[in-house]
């Protein structure tokens, strides 16, 4: 517990709290107003629409935000100094070593993944993800107040990814992870000297079928084996196609809108699969899967 | 006094109006405002409650201007050099007067505004407020998203202590695996990538992040990411205007 308590209060790691108590607060707030919403039928915003003048209803309340940022910021620049730890010295690695804490999610998928995907795959597909959101949701519903009623897969979709992808992982990456990266509960100490006894498999080897011949060359059967399963991971996105693309909502879509918005969540489940063939098989006793598609370029 | 104060050339030509609570003067210290001008003269009941916009863009934007002002005084006592730059943190801590506030303005602001813009896309995101005719102001704000996580990150480095040079590390060090472009990504060394030309040497300025990274990262820090960021906000600010002000249901009322 000492060790949860001393992360903590680091004044580097602030911004955690901040983002704990604001993410829990806010999506309160808005589960509240879009439960509001749904229940009257009309939405409060609506009944909200005559006008009023900037000046001052907007002006003032703009202005006393202001002097109230502004004042917990300078409490808070008085009450903690930023940090300033020994000079830069490249012959001392600390250990853990970590990166500021909004891309600790990111690092944190350097478990699941190679760096490729964890450092530069993923952070490209989140940015393009998001940029597409507009153009890839057509349900003209619930623009300009809150609902969940009428987007529950938007809202669901965007509060799984905000919430466990994001927010969640910064905070396992911030508390959890200790020295070697390994977990650590809150109620143990970081040990820099504990080494995680891990025998990581590959996908194929628990068929039966192993990733390197005896001679350390890669086994063909393998790479087939790990192709097939990445394959089946898209291939529902070709079959759904197929079967429902004369229904309404499929019409309105379209072949590119549908392909766009398949591959951007069959890649969000995909993510969660790995990280679920990484930390599942320990519980039951087996080894952890390292890698489910093997080749001589890059891994999976 | 201040009645013959008010009759004067200079007070007029600065003023243009009369304080007089009335409709026509309270429009006018909205357009004849170029700060505030920003703003229409009139908006939707709904756009006043924090409640419906949280005010998290305003804020973002004022962190923003907190950030500009203390990063310009921090700028008078820092020099981007390995040889001086950690001296320089230390001189400021300890011996420039008002120099820790200053410095931790710019440090918490800088994390504040990282959250608060991502509150800022939660909260659009959850009003459908990107849906047509604010597609692309979503694009543009996702645009300053990615350059409010770059200048965080290259400021960073900045301090030039162990901190900073291993968090720098490990986050330019994905760049090596970049597909193509790193000389450990896929199909990078067959592309006749290695530590000394790849992408990540690109960014660091050398095969590990050393003295020209600092450079590096200070001119980006200092210069060109507020620059790129200021014009995206600029054309952010302008669409939000272009595309009818804030959003809002569509009751059959026209915006203007």
């Amino acid at each position: 517990m000492d060790q949860l308590l001393e992360i903590l209060s680091k004044p580097d790691n602030i911004p955690i709290i901040l983002l704990l108590v604001s993410v829990v607060f806010y999506s309160q707030l808005a589960w509240s107003k879009a439960r509001k919403n749904d229940n009257q039928g009309v939405p409060d915003e609506a009944k909200q629409d005559d006008k009023v003048q900037v000046w001052p209803y907007l002006v003032r309340v703009e202005f006393l935000a202001t002097i109230l940022i502004m004042a917990v910021l300078v409490i808070w620049s008085i009450a903690l100094d930023a940090p300033l730890e020994e000079p830069a010295n490249r012959a001392l690695t600390p250990n853990p070593s970590k990166a500021p804490w909004y891309f600790l999610g990111l690092q944190e998928m350097l478990v699941y993944f190679d760096p490729w995907i964890a450092g530069v795959v993923l952070p490209t597909l989140i940015i393009v993800g998001l940029m597409a959101i507009p153009y890839i949701d057509i349900n003209e519903k619930g623009n300009g107040y809150y609902t969940f009623k009428e987007r529950k897969f938007a809202v669901l979709t965007y509060v799984f990814g905000f919430h466990v992808l994001w927010v969640l992982l910064i905070v396992i990456g911030t508390l959890f992870r200790g020295p070697g990266w390994n977990f650590f509960w809150p109620w143990e100490t970081w040990d820099p000297h504990f080494v995680g006894v891990l025998t990581n498999v590959d996908l194929s080897e628990y068929f039966g079928i192993p990733t390197r011949n005896p001679d350390n060359t890669l086994n063909p059967a393998a790479m087939i084996f790990g192709a097939v399963c990445v394959g089946a991971l898209y291939t529902p996105v070709g079959l759904v196609w197929i079967q429902r693309q004369n229904s309404d909502l499929f019409k309105k879509l379209g072949f590119i809108r549908y392909s766009v918005v398949a591959f951007l969540l069959l890649s969000m489940v995909g993510l969660v699969i790995k990280i679920l063939l990484r930390l599942g098989p320990p519980v039951f006793g087996l080894n952890p899967v390292k890698y489910v598609l093997v080749t001589p370029w890059f891994n999976i | 006094m201040f009645d013959a104060l008010k009759k004067t050339e200079v007070y007029k030509s600065i003023f243009r109006h009369s304080y007089q609570d009335t409709q026509r003067n309270r429009a006018l210290q909205i357009v004849d405002n170029v700060f505030l001008h920003l703003h229409p003269v009139r908006v939707p009941r709904h756009a006043t409650n924090i409640g419906y916009t949280w005010g998290m863009g305003g804020i973002t934007f004022l962190l923003f201007l907190v950030l500009t002002i203390t990063g310009i005084i921090l700028m008078f006592y820092y020099r981007p050099t390995a040889q001086y730059a950690y001296e320089d943190m230390k001189y400021l801590m300890n011996d420039v007067p008002f120099g820790p506030l200053i410095r931790n303005m710019h440090r918490w602001g800088a994390h504040a505004m990282v959250l608060t813009v991502m509150l800022h896309m939660f909260r659009v995101f959850l009003t459908g407020s990107y849906k047509p005719p604010r597609q692309f102001n979503w694009v543009v704000g996702v645009l300053l998203l990615v350059l409010t996580l770059l200048l965080s990150f290259s400021g960073y480095l900045l301090p030039w202590d162990q901190l900073a040079i291993w968090a720098v590390t490990v986050g330019t060090n994905m760049a090596r695996a970049t597909p193509l472009l790193g000389h450990e990504g896929p199909f990078g060394a067959e592309l006749g990538m290695r530590p000394d030309n790849d992408v990540r040497f690109v960014l660091l300025g050398g095969t590990e992040v050393g003295p020209p990274t600092l450079l590096r990262f200070y001119v980006g820090h200092c210069i060109f990411l507020p620059i790129v960021a200021s014009i995206f906000m600029a054309v952010h600010f302008w669409r939000v205007r272009k595309d009818g002000g804030i959003s809002g249901p569509d009751t059959g009322k026209k915006q203007f």
